[in-house]
């Protein structure tokens, strides 16, 4: 095993860890989510963010990795993300989650996966249609919104914890 | 704030939380050891593992395919990092006695009734369009969710309003109870 494929296998690993300690594999976490009952999703994602954010930006900053923003593709990311809510839905797993549930003996994940991966050889096949159509109708780039908005990161970081910080009070309010 | 839930597990703010240094650590170690940049990421590895099936059947087909060769057919770092979410999960699910055999989830079955057939059909196409709009979008709620959003990325924030408000809408006319 190469060093690469050694470091995303202990990655994997601890990422597989806290995804189960979490409880956010299930099917029934994924849809609750969706029917707006129970956020727990919500809360293990948005978590993993606000502390994520304010270290991948100061190591960016202080010049230790880079940034890789996936394109901003108007037609891609808008027609592409319903397509992803819709079957997502219906099947109540995510890419990585059902690779998470299938390990905590949800088993029938594995039928999520095999449509995934029909999926994506769906979309090879497909590539050359939308790589003349939906793909090239507006690409903005590979953009962050410090740009966009012309604020500073470390002006939008703070808003952003405080945002979030206040849904989090809304869901245990509300018992979500 | 209780840190265990009462089902078990932990609370979804402190493995969340966890999540992030992770993802922090992960990034800075790839850089290092690799020499590039690895953000957390899902999706791409379902698209070498179609190409790896396709290549048992006909290897020239998925070497003429432009988007194969584009994502590159191999084991790469995120193929063994999605490796490791099963044995993670399957660890962590032992350890606290939750890994359970379930055939059909309880949000499905109180919809849909307990047939499997049902369940693998539904699973099947949701993975179809699923994967297709991931695939278009450039990356699914590990890739855009997650990494994308640490990085105040624009497209990020956009997807996952779509996959969200889409999954909404969905959900809600897919799960409705009959008004019996």
């Amino acid at each position: 095993m190469t060093i690469d494929q050694l470091l995303g296998l202990i990655t994997g690993i601890i990422f597989g860890f806290l995804l189960q300690k979490g409880r956010v594999l299930r099917f029934d976490k994924q849809v609750g989510a969706m029917l707006l009952r129970d956020m727990t999703i919500f809360k293990f994602m948005l978590s993993a963010i606000l502390v994520g954010m304010v270290g991948i930006n100061l190591m960016s900053d202080l010049g230790v990795i880079t940034l890789s923003h996936k394109p901003m593709n108007a037609g891609a990311v808008i027609i592409g993300g319903a397509l992803f809510g819709a079957g997502w839905a219906v099947m109540g797993f995510c890419p990585g989650t059902s690779i998470g549930a299938l390990g905590e003996g949800r088993w029938h994940a594995i039928f999520a996966i095999i449509g995934m991966i029909v999926g994506a050889a769906v979309y090879a096949e497909l590539y050359p249609f939308f790589k003349s159509t939906v793909l090239a109708w507006k690409d903005f780039g590979k953009i962050g919104l410090p740009e966009v908005t012309g604020m500073p990161k470390w002006g939008i970081i703070p808003m952003f914890w405080a945002a979030v910080i206040a849904l989090f009070i809304f869901f245990e309010k509300k018992k979500l | 704030m209780n840190l265990k839930t009462k089902y078990g597990g932990w609370s979804p703010y402190l493995a969340g939380a966890l999540l992030g240094l992770l993802a922090i650590a992960s990034v800075y170690a790839t850089t290092q050891l690799i020499g590039k940049t690895n953000y957390l990421g899902t999706s791409t590895t379902f698209v070498r593992a179609a190409g790896f099936l396709e290549k048992v059947v006909s290897a020239e087909h998925v070497a003429a395919n432009e988007y194969f060769t584009k994502e590159k057919v191999r084991v790469d770092w995120q193929f063994m990092l999605v490796i490791g979410i099963f044995f993670g999960a399957l660890i962590s699910s032992i350890m606290d006695k939750s890994f359970k055999f379930e055939n059909v989830p309880p949000t499905w079955e109180e919809r849909f009734g307990p047939s499997i057939g049902i369940r693998a059909v539904g699973a099947f196409l949701g993975g179809i369009v699923a994967m297709v709009g991931a695939r278009m979008a450039d990356g699914c709620p590990s890739g855009h969710g997650l990494s994308g959003m640490m990085q105040l990325s624009v497209s990020a924030f956009v997807a996952l309003t779509m996959f969200f408000g889409t999954g909404v809408i969905v959900a809600k006319i897919v799960y409705k109870r009959r008004s019996s």
